[in-house]
C-alpha cells in the first residue's frame, strides 16, 4: 500500500509539471485570442517551428543551446507578427469561422511547408538531462526545467499584464476595442505587440518541450488541440481559467494515466472535457 | 484666444449623413454645450472631433492646428480628451487601472503620480475604491471615473458626451456641479447634453444642433430667453 501512495505522489507530482508547461502554452493562445478575439488555431506549428529553429541552430550550426534558445523565441515572435500583418489582419473584420479557417490554413501549411524542408525524420537535440530521484520517486530534470522556466515566464507576463502601462493597455482593450483610441493607445499597435508576445510564448515553449520530444513536422498535433481545449476550458480568453484548466487537465493525464494505463489518461481527459461544455460550456471563469 | 474651431464639418456613418457644414468655436477657459434632441448629431459631433470618426469634409482646428492629418490615438496628445456616451470604463480593470489608462500617453506617464493625486483630491470617493472593479461602482462613480481617467492625461479641452444620462436626479445634480467645479479650474469644456435646462446653468455658451445643422448658437441667457426653446425643450 505504501508503494503505490509513493508512485501515487509521483503521478501527482509529475502532473503538476505537466501542468506548469501546458499552462505556459494555453496563456500565449489565450493571450492572442484576449486581445485580438482570434484564435491561433495553428498555434503549436509555431512551437513546431521554434523546436525547428533550436534544433537547427544548436545541432547544425553548433551555437551553445542557451543562444540558440534565446534566438528561436526571437524567430517566432517575428513568425507572430508576420502571422498577424499577413494572415489575421486581413480578416480582423470577417466572420469568426473564417478567421479560424485561415489560421487552420497556416497550421496545414506549416506542416507542409516543414516537411518539405526538414524532411519527415524525428530529430533529436541529443541533450539528456538526468533524472532526479527523490527518496522512491524519480522525476525528469527536463520536466523539472520546463516546469520552473514555464513558471518564470508566466510570472514575467502576469507582472507585464498588472504593472505596466503597455499591459494594462493589453487588458483594457478585450473589454472596449472601440475607445481605445481616446487613451491614446493605437489599437493596431497593441495587436502586432501582443502577436509578438504570442509568438515569443509559443518559442519559449518550444525550448522547453524540444528539451523532452524529438522534433518532426507534425508535432504539433500532439499538444496543439490539448492546448486550445485547455484554453476552451478555462474560458477562451481568460488567462488564469487557462492556468487552472491546465493543471486539472494534466492531473486527469498524469494520475489517470497511473491508474490506468497511459492512454487512459488521455481518454479520461478528453471525457471531462466533454462533460465540462455541457456543464459550463463558457469555460471555467468564462463570461459569456 | 480660440482653442476648437469647427469650421463647415460634415460627417456620418456609412449611408448615413449625420452631420451637415457644423461650425462651431470654443474658446479657451470657456464652458459650451451642444444641445438638441436624440439623433441631432450631438454624439456624432464629439466623435469626429477626437477623430473616432473620419469628417467627410469640412476642417477640424485644435489652437490653429488642423487635425485632419491626426491620427485618432494621436488626439489626446492634442489636449483633447473625450468622456464618452456611457462612460464606457473598463469594467474588469480597478478605479486606479482606468485611471491609468487615462495616463496612457508618453508624457502623460512622467506626470502620473500628481494628476493622480490631483484626481483623487477632486473625487475622494475614487481613492477609497481605487481597488474596485469600475463595473462595480455606482452610476455617479462611474461618471466621477470616466471624467478623472479624462484629467489624467492632462487636458486642455474636455469633451463630455451626456455626463448626466442614465444617472438618477440626486446625483445628477452632483454631475453637474462637478461639470461647474471642473470649469471653475480652468479647463475648457465642451458638453453635449439632453439635460437643457441644468447645461445651461453651467455653460456660458450654446449651440442647438438639429438633425445635423446648427439651428442656434448664442449664450446661456439668450437661449433660456429664446421662444423656441422654451417652447420646444423647457415645455414652458
Amino acid at each position: 500500500m505504501e508503494v503505490f501512495d509513493i508512485f501515487l505522489l509521483e503521478a501527482i507530482l509529475n502532473g503538476l509539471l505537466l501542468g506548469g508547461l501546458l499552462a505556459l502554452l494555453s496563456l500565449g493562445l489565450n493571450l492572442i485570442f484576449g486581445v485580438i478575439d482570434v484564435v491561433w488555431i495553428c498555434y503549436a506549428e509555431l512551437i513546431m517551428c521554434g523546436m525547428y529553429a533550436v534544433y537547427y541552430l544548436h545541432v547544425q550550426y553548433h551555437w551553445p543551446l542557451l543562444a540558440a534558445m534565446a534566438a528561436a523565441v526571437v524567430i517566432v515572435a517575428v513568425l507572430g507578427v508576420i502571422l498577424h500583418q499577413f494572415v489575421i489582419r486581413p480578416v480582423l473584420g470577417a466572420e469568426p469561422i473564417n478567421q479560424l479557417l485561415v489560421t487552420g490554413g497556416v497550421l496545414f501549411f506549416l506542416q507542409a511547408a516543414a516537411t518539405l524542408a526538414f524532411g519527415i525524420e524525428f530529430r533529436n537535440l541529443g541533450v539528456t538531462l538526468p533524472s532526479i530521484r527523490l527518496g522512491e520517486m524519480s522525476f525528469s530534470a527536463a520536466r523539472l526545467v520546463a516546469f520552473c522556466v514555464a513558471l518564470a515566464g508566466m510570472v514575467g507576463m502576469y507582472l507585464f499584464l498588472s504593472r505596466s502601462y503597455l499591459g494594462t493597455a493589453i487588458r483594457a482593450i478585450s473589454q472596449d476595442r472601440a475607445i481605445m483610441p481616446l487613451m491614446g493607445v493605437s489599437p493596431a499597435r497593441i495587436f502586432v505587440l501582443a502577436s509578438a508576445l504570442g509568438g515569443a510564448l509559443a518559442g519559449l515553449g518550444a525550448c522547453l518541450l524540444v528539451l523532452q520530444y524529438d522534433v518532426h513536422p507534425a508535432i504539433g498535433l500532439s499538444f496543439g488541440p490539448i492546448t486550445f481545449l485547455i484554453c476552451v476550458m478555462g474560458g477562451l480568453g481568460s488567462m488564469a481559467g487557462g492556468f487552472i484548466a491546465a493543471f486539472v487537465f494534466a492531473q486527469f493525464i498524469s494520475v489517470g494515466g497511473f491508474l490506468f494505463h497511459l492512454e487512459w489518461g488521455y481518454v479520461l481527459a478528453f471525457a471531462f472535457f466533454i462533460a465540462m461544455m455541457f456543464w459550463r460550456p463558457q469555460g471555467i471563469l468564462g463570461r459569456r | 484666444m480660440q482653442m476648437l474651431s469647427l469650421t463647415k464639418v460634415c460627417a456620418g456613418y456609412s449611408g448615413f449623413q449625420a452631420l451637415f457644414e457644423v461650425s462651431v468655436e470654443v474658446e479657451a477657459g470657456e464652458a459650451v454645450a451642444v444641445i438638441g434632441p436624440n439623433g441631432a448629431g450631438k454624439t456624432t459631433l464629439l466623435r469626429v472631433i477626437s477623430k473616432l470618426i473620419g469628417a467627410t469634409s469640412g476642417e477640424i482646428r485644435m489652437e490653429g492646428a488642423s487635425l485632419a492629418r491626426v491620427p485618432a490615438h494621436e488626439v489626446v496628445s492634442r489636449g483633447i480628451a473625450h468622456v464618452p456616451e456611457n462612460r464606457r470604463l473598463f469594467p474588469r480593470l480597478t478605479v486606479e487601472e482606468n485611471l491609468r489608462m487615462g495616463a496612457f500617453p508618453r508624457a502623460a506617464r512622467k506626470r502620473y503620480g500628481e494628476r493622480l493625486e490631483f484626481v483623487y483630491g477632486l473625487f475622494p470617493r475614487l481613492e477609497e475604491r481605487r481597488g474596485q472593479p469600475a463595473g462595480t461602482l455606482s452610476g455617479g462613480e462611474q461618471q466621477m471615473c470616466a471624467i478623472g481617467r479624462a484629467l489624467m492625461s492632462g487636458p486642455k479641452l474636455l469633451l463630455l458626451d451626456e455626463p448626466s444620462a442614465g444617472l438618477a436626479p440626486v446625483v445628477v445634480q452632483a454631475i453637474f456641479d462637478l461639470v461647474r467645479r471642473i470649469c471653475a479650474q480652468g479647463y475648457t469644456v465642451l458638453i453635449v447634453e439632453q439635460n437643457i435646462r441644468q447645461v445651461l446653468k453651467v455653460v456660458g455658451r450654446a449651440y442647438l444642433l438639429e438633425a445635423g445643422r446648427i439651428r442656434l448658437a448664442g449664450n446661456s441667457r439668450e437661449f433660456l430667453d429664446s421662444q423656441e426653446i422654451r417652447k420646444t425643450y423647457l415645455g414652458l
